[in-house]
């Protein structure tokens, strides 16, 4: 993406000097010295390291709750980014309509987004509460009588966090889905219903193939921020009931800073860091084979 | 904000040459809003709930009717109640005397507001909320201002100029916007410890000067720019700072304030940054502070909570009211690749 209209110049370095400097000590040297401490047995407060070699990663493989933890964030994952796509696209195609007020919706969808995790959370554990909670008010209201505790059952924690995190997280998505669809040509749509073609089959051959490249950076962008959900987890369930809510960026956590296995915890954020990495390599592959299927279309 | 440019649904608001079906549905709505209406005064509280969300209901339908166009007003409404149901609870008992339980649902609506519910918690003598305000507004400012400097200067030289290794300086930042995440949370922190700057302004400041994210954006956005402007500029004589200070800043006034906008809230909210570099009550900020509050009142005090929360919340709502309109835009072209 390099433009041709722009000039030589030798101030160039110059001018990114400082975001660059920032970008070597607060990411690409922290990732090469993360590397460097999961080869030692640190304790954060006590702080002498032992060179260990490999143990911390040959302990991290066998060990049984960081793969639980490692399932949580793929089960919240494999449920929040479909569930936040779908919804974002839903949500996009509802507010790109000629209607009247539909800019006050827009901006309604955004706004939870930009809340703080701590009040959304507060918000949302009142949501879930057992007896007082607005789920099971609202349930009473039909003449449901139900008291689970969402957040502290085992079958609902994660899908609690994950319906959470979707609804609250729709903004970003709806607005990034608009933008694909206002790129999308009106004359297809103008030749599609010449051909007489349904909405539906138009959705299915025009909209959804025309929104690929946006579909796929929503996508890339937030499996990896599933991943590495930490906040809601935290402030919500702390990791409970029975671990079934302990996700990697939370069980790294309390290696960390509450275990004080630093350098354990570093080896795990670099296996996570690889996991990521890999899900991405697939994802673009994926994403190759796609766009080769559609270009002839 | 946003024109639409796809063919839209047939059907209209407020529009009376629908169907027979979709006339007599909005003859039933008005119906129902009248008799909600004129129930509303005899009625006690839970009824009074199922009549207004009744009445509402009519009114939509009174509205809309019953074609596509109604549907998705239908679709947005209930969309848009679910998601705001729990901010507009938060406000009402915000509103409640400190430490009644949580009212149910029928009683939500305060008897006598407590408004001074705010200072409480602002000049609560237990926690210093206050001075979690100022942190917040201190840090947030600084990293918003510098970081706007330096991004800019950065994303400038990586659209504007050319000189050897951009792309692969271009490529790091891409790939630690990416990947950086939690990979880098201890050694920063056992930076910061090293250097002495925990529980400092600097912990909370420095490390959010410069972000791949701006730098990413502003570029986007400086890319868009007519590239004559640079040349005509540079014929005048002007040097690359001037371009930068006189033509390129000015022009990208929007892009500044989406830049602006994004890194504001995510200061304003951050949650772990904090938490791990301060331990002392007096550095910690709003959102760390209060999860101390919820941690330290428990269950036990929704109303103060929810004015904490509110607290936390209202600049951030004016913040994104002021720049909605340029948002939108940024984030579109924070997508394109």
């Amino acid at each position: 993406m390099s433009s041709t209209a722009t000039r030589r110049s030798r101030f160039g370095p110059l001018f990114v000097a400082p975001a660059f400097i920032h970008l070597l000590v607060f990411a690409l040297v922290p990732i090469a010295y993360a590397g460097y401490l999961s080869l030692f047995k640190l304790h954060l407060i006590r702080g002498q390291m032992h060179f260990v070699g490999l143990t911390n990663y040959g302990y991290t493989f066998g060990d049984a709750s960081f793969w639980n933890a490692m399932w949580n964030s793929a089960r919240y994952a494999l449920m929040s980014v479909p569930l936040g796509m779908a919804l974002g696209l839903g949500v996009a195609l509802l507010v790109n309509q000629k209607l009247k007020g539909v800019t006050i919706f827009r901006t309604i969808f955004y706004i939870p987004s930009i809340a703080s995790g701590i009040a959304l959370s507060m918000l949302w554990i009142y949501v879930f509460l057992p007896k007082t909670g607005m789920i099971n008010t609202a349930l009473g209201w039909v003449g449901i009588t139900n008291e689970t505790d969402f957040l502290a059952n085992v079958h609902w924690a994660m899908l609690a966090l994950v319906v959470m995190t979707a609804l609250n997280g729709v903004g970003p998505k709806m607005i990034l889905f608009l933008a694909g669809l206002l790129n999308v040509p009106p004359e297809l749509y103008e030749a599609a219903q010449i051909d007489g073609a349904s909405r539906p089959r138009q959705f299915w051959r025009i909209t959804l193939p025309m929104l690929a490249p946006t579909t796929f950076f929503v996508m890339v962008t937030s499996t990896i921020a599933a991943m590495q959900v930490f906040t809601p987890v935290y402030l919500m369930t702390k990791g409970g009931p029975e671990d079934t809510t302990d996700v990697v960026g939370y069980h790294i956590y309390q290696e960390s800073w509450v275990r004080f296995n630093t350098g354990l915890a570093a080896a795990q954020s670099f296996i996570l860091l690889a996991v990521i990495a890999a899900i991405a390599v697939v994802q673009f592959r994926l994403q190759k084979n796609q766009l080769k299927g559609y270009s002839t279309a | 904000m946003i024109a639409s440019q796809k063919p839209s649904f047939e059907g209209g608001l407020g529009r009376v040459n629908d169907s027979r079906f979709s006339v007599a549905i909005r003859t039933t709505g008005l119906l129902v809003l009248v008799v909600a209406g004129l129930l509303w005064s005899q009625a006690s509280p839970p009824v009074r709930t199922l009549l207004a969300s009744g009445g509402a209901l009519g009114g939509l339908l009174a509205l809309t009717g019953s074609s596509k166009r109604a549907a998705s007003y239908w679709l947005l409404t209930l969309l848009a109640v679910i998601l705001f149901a729990p901010f507009a609870w938060m406000v009402l008992v915000s509103l409640h005397p400190p430490k009644t339980p949580i009212p149910p649902l029928a009683e939500i609506i305060p008897q006598k507001p407590a408004w001074d519910n705010v200072k409480q918690v602002l000049f609560s003598p237990t926690l210093p909320v206050s001075r979690f305000f100022f942190n917040t507004v201190v840090v947030t400012i600084s990293v918003v201002v510098l970081q706007l400097l330096i991004t800019s200067m950065a994303a400038y030289s990586l659209s504007r100029l050319k000189w050897r290794g951009r792309e692969v300086v271009f490529w790091l930042f891409i790939g630690s916007m990416m990947f950086a995440g939690p990979v880098t949370q201890i050694p920063v922190y056992l930076m910061l410890r090293n250097l002495g700057w925990l529980d400092t302004y600097a912990a909370l400041i420095v490390p959010g000067i410069s972000s791949a994210f701006s730098v990413f954006l502003l570029r986007q956005f400086y890319l868009q720019i007519p590239f004559e402007l640079d040349e005509a500029a540079r014929i005048d004589g002007a040097s690359d700072w001037k371009i930068y200070s006189r033509v390129i800043l000015p022009l990208g006034k929007p892009a500044l304030a989406t830049a602006g906008a994004f890194t504001f809230f995510a200061v304003w909210t951050d949650f772990f940054g904090p938490m791990i570099y301060t331990n002392s009550t007096e550095m910690r900020t709003l959102e760390v502070g209060l999860s101390i509050f919820k941690n330290s009142y428990g269950t036990t005090n929704w109303p103060l909570q929810m004015t904490a929360a509110l607290i936390v919340l209202a600049p951030l709502l004016i913040v994104f009211l002021f720049v909605q309109r340029f948002f939108v835009k940024g984030l579109m072209l924070g997508s394109i690749k």
